[in-house]
């Protein structure tokens, strides 16, 4: 569907900028884009980026099985492996709590006026990028094959109906958010 | 769109307001509070600081859905900062950079992607300017309650932070939203893996430099 869309560059690059807009600026009214915010979820007394996150999840996981069984899209899943995603994940972790930041709320702060993310952030990332890409031959032969268990979904994995995940998943989260609010989180 | 598709959409389109409508009367006054000033006062509502995360989550929730129909891609970050770290050094190196195994397989050129985060920024921008709260801050406040109001060390802290996340999203080739919302509403094994992980270094990270070192 839309295929025809999809490959018109120079249309698509303006409908990255507008959704980015959009984006953004739902990432800065939900409070994301904010130091405080991210440190206070890294140390569980603000609960706002858990929240966000998972109400997109939720809604974006029901448009998105629904369109996909009905081919109107692809799915785009990662490849992943122990070595790949364990150990990336967790560097990228530690950089997480140090910076206050990840890479899109880093661009989200910068328009919010934050000088830590645009003096300390942004080139920081972009030269941590540049040192992974000089290594990446290396660590690519080394790391990326241990534990490799490829570009699988859950309802792949099981060979279960999507909706059989999809479901309970939406019902947990409901639940939790519940939690949160009374207890004033 | 086959009107057998439209007409689906609309259902389901339907169904969602309708569970959130529902639950909203659950998550408490906040929330509430919000839809019925919505329906009085809608321009002073969006134009409100802080919305409620519930409504902004859902809102990028839907964005998702437009990403992957109209533009076939997931919402992602990182890899847009790799681009210009390529774009950058290619300034420099030239070819050199272009034929490096990593840039062959993400050429260092302006995408998407690249396009979406500009577009954050400005975004970003746009919903702090337009409540009228826009101001330059160099240290922020949970910062400076613990080490201090000097900007040396944040921005050292900032620039080291900054090149871990660089170093670990690509290792992990994926940020909190290419893994943590993209990847994990599309039920992928590695995004679910890959966003624990950010949470656990995160939080581990986070109670030594707040509990422990300050």
């Amino acid at each position: 569907m839309f295929n025809q869309l999809h490959n018109k560059r120079s249309l698509q690059l303006v409908m990255g900028l507008l959704m980015g807009i959009i984006f953004g600026f739902l990432l800065q009214k939900g409070g994301a884009t904010s130091y405080d915010v991210i440190i206070g979820q890294l140390l569980l007394y603000d609960w706002t980026v858990f929240k966000i996150m998972m109400s997109a999840v939720l809604v974006g996981m029901v448009g998105i099985y629904f369109m996909h069984q009905r081919n109107m899209i692809e799915l785009h899943i990662k490849s992943g492996s122990i070595g790949s995603t364990l150990i990336g994940g967790l560097v990228f972790g530690t950089g997480f709590a140090i910076l206050g930041y990840c890479p899109g709320t880093l661009a989200g702060a910068c328009g919010d006026g934050a000088l830590d993310a645009i003096l300390g952030g942004i080139p920081g990332i972009i030269i941590g990028s540049g040192i992974f890409a000089t290594l990446y031959p290396g660590i690519k032969k080394h790391f990326f094959p241990k534990g490799e268990f490829g570009k699988k979904t859950f309802p792949e994995l099981f060979g279960i109906n999507p909706w059989l995940i999809i479901v309970p998943l939406c019902i947990v989260m409901l639940v939790i958010f519940l939690i949160l609010e009374t207890n004033g989180l | 769109m086959s009107s057998k598709h439209k007409q689906q959409i609309g259902w389901l389109i339907l169904v969602i307001l309708g569970l959130f409508a529902a639950s909203s009367s659950v998550f408490g006054e906040e929330l509430s509070e919000q839809i019925m000033e919505t329906e009085e006062a809608a321009s002073s509502w969006f134009l409100r600081a802080r919305w409620s995360p519930y409504i902004a989550g859902i809102g990028i929730g839907f964005l998702s859905w437009l990403t992957f129909l109209l533009s076939n891609h997931p919402l992602g970050c990182s890899t847009a900062y790799a681009r210009t770290s390529g774009m950058i050094e290619q300034s420099f190196k030239g070819k050199e950079t272009t034929q490096k195994p990593y840039y062959r397989e993400f050429a260092p050129k302006i995408d998407w992607e690249w396009m979406l985060v500009v577009g954050v920024v400005i975004g970003a921008f746009m919903a702090t300017f337009s409540s009228g709260d826009f101001s330059w801050t160099l240290i922020p406040s949970r910062w400076s309650m613990a080490f201090g109001d000097a900007a040396i060390p944040r921005i050292i802290a900032a620039l080291f932070g900054g090149v871990l996340i660089g170093f670990g999203s690509r290792w992990t080739q994926g940020c909190t939203s290419g893994h943590g919302i993209s990847g994990t509403l599309q039920l992928a094994v590695s995004s679910w893996l890959a966003v624990v992980c950010f949470f656990i270094g995160g939080i581990i990270t986070a109670m030594i430099i707040f509990k422990v070192l300050a």
